[in-house]
């Protein structure tokens, strides 16, 4: 079998073997969970706790509120809505990340300099940054624009994605072999042609793996920041919504938080495609 | 005109700290055009750094380096020479034919004539059928010749090498040094090489420089007269005359031979 047919069938596996686990578990568990010396490390079974993964799946056929629209649309419409600031987030940050990553490589006091800072950036914990984006933003328009909410969710969205994009390209910059630069310098090439012929198609395998985890770093601080910053209208705002009504409708919380996952895994894909046709035009070319 | 002139060269690494290093003493030198001369020492004689004044990667302490009649930082500027190290050094997203057109982008050489004259250097070292391959594909001796062609592709007066055979098993080694003095000979390049190996300096060089460490200098030029290379070549008594005659300077015996020039 060729690898692209055994990866489909690797993931299609793990899917089975994930609902395998949770209805296995849901079949034999305790419906109070188990308990281990008065702690309960395994949660409960009931249906309030562990809804059937079909019930999961049909919910997503049925009305968000009676009268309404099918759950799977206000799901969709949702990830789109996300989608929006985690594209958005996602290109700036990687835009800064690798504009940092020139200017470390280039001037030596910078990486020095800003490196402990860049690093210093994500430690600052999420939660707590958000709502400060979100206020600044309250007082901020574009032109004759006022600055919307999503805007916000988009800075954060950013604000993690230019990180492993900075840091990564750094690498990537700095891989050259020291042969290989000076083969540049014995050509009279200037910085700009370095960069452009040496340093830049060096650093494609350090390129990939960092847009990998920007992208899911932007997927992150856009949910996380629609959560912590309360704005309407995307997928984040929806698990926070539905979370409140799991009492009444246990199901409806996983649709929102698989349409999170979902759209992870969407910009995952688009990341890797992008890369598959690079390759492939190199291979080409 | 003589390609290269150097003249009371010095080199002082770290110049006024407890770490100095005096890589090059007083070192004076002149390659005729078309000539090829070698360079020969054990380590740390500064042989590799002598070459890489001349290619203005590094600069002199004191005295004056002068190649193609420019000084040295304006002769790189013009690609007035070529360079090829111990490693290929190609760069691997490029096709062996794009590796080759490297320095004439840089120099802003139409797309049409950079083309033909990267075939015409492929062809020049054999690889004419590898155009399209990626430096991954080919052995280290067919890297090593992509190297090669690289260096030659803007057609440099100068070839400077850094013990560019080291690294190959030695019937390669062989093979490629009887090119290379083919296409030294063909295109009237003058060349500049740094070896660690006697037989190879001796059996490519019209001169040999013996170089010796603590400080690097130049002890003694050695001057070879074996005609047109052939077959018989390194068999021949005159090649094993060379070679003593370099290994006794390179111990430091006393031997009539030509003085500095």
């Amino acid at each position: 079998m060729n690898r692209r047919g055994r990866l489909v069938l690797g993931a299609l596996g793990a899917v089975v073997v994930g609902v395998l686990l949770w209805e296995g578990y849901k079949a034999v568990g305790d419906p109070d969970g188990t308990m281990l010396f008065g702690t309960r490390i395994l949660p409960r079974t009931d249906d309030g706790a562990m809804p059937h993964v079909w019930t999961i799946l049909s919910r997503f056929g049925d009305p968000e509120l009676s009268g309404g629209d099918p759950i799977w649309l206000v799901v969709l419409q949702a990830c789109l809505f996300t989608l929006r600031s985690v594209a958005l987030g996602f290109v700036a940050g990687g835009l800064i990340g690798l504009l940092l990553a020139v200017l470390m490589q280039r001037l030596r006091i910078v990486e020095r300099g800003l490196l402990p800072y860049v690093i210093l950036s994500q430690t600052v914990p999420l939660i707590a940054l958000a709502p400060v984006i979100a206020g600044w933003g309250g007082r901020l328009s574009i032109g004759a624009y006022p600055w919307q909410p999503w805007m916000s969710v988009t800075v954060i969205a950013m604000y993690l994605a230019f990180f492993p994009v900075a840091v990564g390209m750094l690498r990537g910059l700095q891989s050259p072999a020291p042969i290989a630069e000076e083969l540049m310098r014995s050509y009279a090439a200037g910085w700009w042609q370095t960069l452009v012929k040496l340093r830049l198609p060096a650093s494609t395998p350090y390129l990939f793996p960092a847009l990998r985890l920007a992208a899911a770093a932007a997927v992150v601080g856009a949910v996380v920041g629609e959560i912590s910053t309360g704005t309407r209208g995307g997928v984040g705002r929806l698990v926070i919504e539905y979370s409140r009504e799991a009492t009444t409708d246990p199901a409806k919380v996983f649709t929102a938080m698989i349409g999170a996952a979902a759209l992870g895994l969407a910009v995952a894909a688009l990341i890797g495609f992008s890369e598959f046709l690079l390759r492939r035009r190199r291979v080409r070319a | 005109m003589t390609a290269v002139l150097l003249e009371g060269v010095s080199k002082v690494f770290n110049a006024g700290r407890a770490d100095e290093v005096t890589a090059l003493t007083a070192v004076d030198l002149t390659v005729e055009r078309g000539e090829f001369v070698t360079l020969i020492g054990p380590s740390g004689c500064g042989k590799s750094t002598l070459l890489r004044l001349v290619g203005d990667l590094t600069q002199p302490s004191t005295g004056t380096v002068t190649v193609a009649g420019k000084p040295a930082a304006t002769a790189r500027a013009d690609q007035e020479y070529g360079i090829a190290f111990q490693q290929a050094g190609l760069f691997e997203w490029r096709t062996v034919q794009r590796n080759v057109e490297l320095p004439l982008e840089l120099r802003g050489t139409s797309k049409r004539e950079r083309r033909e004259r990267a075939r015409e250097m492929l062809d020049l070292v054999g690889l004419g059928d590898f155009a399209g391959h990626y430096p991954a594909q080919l052995s280290g001796g067919m890297q090593q010749r992509v190297a090669i062609a690289r260096a030659l592709a803007v057609h440099p007066p100068l070839l400077l090498m850094d013990e560019p055979f080291g690294a190959l098993d030695e019937m390669t080694r062989e093979r490629l040094q009887d090119e290379l003095l083919r296409i030294c000979a063909s295109t009237g390049t003058s060349t500049i090489f740094v070896t660690h190996s006697i037989p190879e300096a001796v059996y490519l060089s019209d001169r040999v420089v013996v170089m010796s460490a603590r400080p690097g200098r130049i002890t003694e030029v050695v001057p070879i007269d074996l005609g047109p290379r052939t077959e018989a070549t390194r068999q021949s008594p005159g090649f094993f005359t060379g070679i003593t005659k370099v290994r006794r300077a390179l111990r430091g015996e006393a031997v009539p031979a030509g003085a500095t020039s």
